[in-house]
């Protein structure tokens, strides 16, 4: 049995760096998008619509209990059937954002569930307008409350977007595949790729750390979750 | 265009494939179920260096994708000499997976026993072994079982990337229909189907057990409520 050698793999190090590069966009694109569509929806499951409360409802459920594998395909392949030729990028950012909307939704709603309903009242009374009622007295302790949870998702989401490669969006995974069989190294290749995600994930935690502490200076300084 | 439509045939064999789904997803919690235990008792050992492994254990496989463990155990052990069949790839990925996971969960139901009841029965001279396994674990039990039931949907949805190294299960079997007809779109919607109807039912029993454990809010169920993989289950 010959040796490791990481070398060859290391030389195409660039390589790496782009599909790391990628990677990184697809989770920050997938987040935010993913964020705003949970948020959405947590507040349409909540809203008196009884239609758009359920339809809110059936997309989380439909979404949750499928692989997110099966998900990138049925985008992929239905958005070309209805003629719309979309890069493997794109493609994978609505699958993905999709995906994560739908458990960003869950924890919204944990966080929404948990703002009491007399702070509501007592901000009405103070004469806050609805806008406001909802921005710092709804949402921002929302977040505040399911900051860790919803963070932790993102990461997770980070990680699941090395599905795509499966789909030919040049990310990570789909990048140490084509090196592992130009160089016969796979072994090698997926170390080291194991090692990238690690730093990412590790990386991305250390930012939702610094966001959170900008966003939250309450909890910065009380150093407990409200 | 060539091939046919869709037919019971292509039915046929998405189910079997289907069977492979479930056959996996055993293999998985039965194998990921017995290392998560371990991983779980020796994230709470008195020893630091037991702990401190089990946690970089942890770090390391929460930290990497299941694709790229997969691909690993694959492609990366027959390098290293040892000869791997896909279900066996599959297999010992998913494990792997499970343990870091399932072993997370299952410490905090650990942790979230009260204090006291370790107190109090070592005040009853029960030795550390007698404390875990009759006082601490019969009452973790009651708190693990909602979120490992809810886990369990993970590990259903994630046998799908065993797809990737030619297992045939269901993802894999719906691309193998795929090829022949050329109707993608229908197949994937069926294969999201079954999926749906195998994980579902757990989603409803898990949501059903969470429901009758907790109607008190306790210390146990906030603080499980804070970790990601429960908020998702």
């Amino acid at each position: 049995m010959t040796g490791f050698d990481f070398s060859v793999v290391l030389e195409r190090w660039p390589l790496f760096l782009e599909g790391a590069w990628l990677t990184v966009r697809l989770a920050l694109a997938a987040t935010l998008s993913g964020f705003v569509i949970g948020t959405l929806c947590a507040a349409g499951r909540r809203s008196g619509h009884r239609w758009l409360a359920r339809a809110c409802g059936a997309y989380v459920e439909l979404i949750r209990n499928t692989p997110l594998l099966v998900q990138i395909f049925l985008v992929y392949f239905g958005l070309s059937s209805i003629g719309l030729q979309l890069s493997a990028f794109t493609v994978a950012v609505i699958a993905l954002a999709v995906n994560a909307g739908a458990y960003a939704t869950e924890i919204m709603r944990a966080g929404f569930d948990s703002v009491n309903r007399s702070q509501i009242e007592a901000a009405e009374c103070l004469g806050l307008s609805r806008l406001q009622v909802y921005w710092h007295v709804v949402l921002l302790p929302a977040m505040e409350r399911v900051y860790p949870a919803l963070t932790s998702q993102f990461v997770l989401l980070m990680l699941a977007s090395s599905i795509c490669s499966q789909i030919s969006a040049e990310e990570l995974t789909a990048v140490a595949n084509h090196v592992q069989s130009d160089t016969y190294r796979p072994f090698e290749t997926f170390i080291l790729v194991g090692a990238a995600y690690i730093l990412l994930s590790l990386l991305m935690r250390l930012g939702f750390w610094g966001l959170g502490a900008l966003l939250f200076p309450r909890r910065r300084r009380l150093g407990t979750s409200l | 265009m060539v091939g046919t439509a869709f037919n019971a045939n292509h039915l046929g064999f998405l189910l079997q494939g289907a069977g492979w789904t479930v056959a996996l997803s055993l293999i998985a919690f039965v194998g990921g179920g017995a290392a998560a235990f371990l991983v779980a008792l020796a994230r709470v050992s008195p020893h630091r260096a037991v702990r401190a492994s089990a946690g970089a254990w942890v770090q390391l496989v929460q930290g990497s994708p299941l694709l790229v463990i997969m691909f690993l155990a694959y492609f990366g052990l027959p390098t290293l000499g040892i000869k791997v069949s896909a279900l066996a790839a599959a297999g010992v990925s998913l494990t792997v997976y499970v343990s870091a996971y399932l072993g997370e969960i299952w410490r905090a139901a650990i942790e979230s026993v009260p204090r006291a009841q370790w107190e109090a029965a070592e005040c009853l001279a029960l030795s550390r072994t007698q404390r875990m396994f009759k006082v601490v674990l019969p009452q973790a039990v009651r708190l693990a079982t909602p979120p490992t039931v809810g886990f369990m949907v993970q590990i259903v949805k994630n046998t799908s990337l065993a797809s990737v190294v030619g297992f045939v299960e269901l993802a894999r079997s719906g691309q193998i229909i795929n090829n022949s007809i050329f109707e993608p779109f229908i197949v994937y919607l069926i294969i999201a189907a079954i999926y749906f109807a195998l994980c579902y039912p757990l989603s409803l029993w898990s949501r059903r057990l969470e429901r009758r454990a907790g109607t008190t809010p306790t210390e146990a169920t906030t603080r499980l409520a804070h970790d990601p993989l429960l908020a998702q289950s």
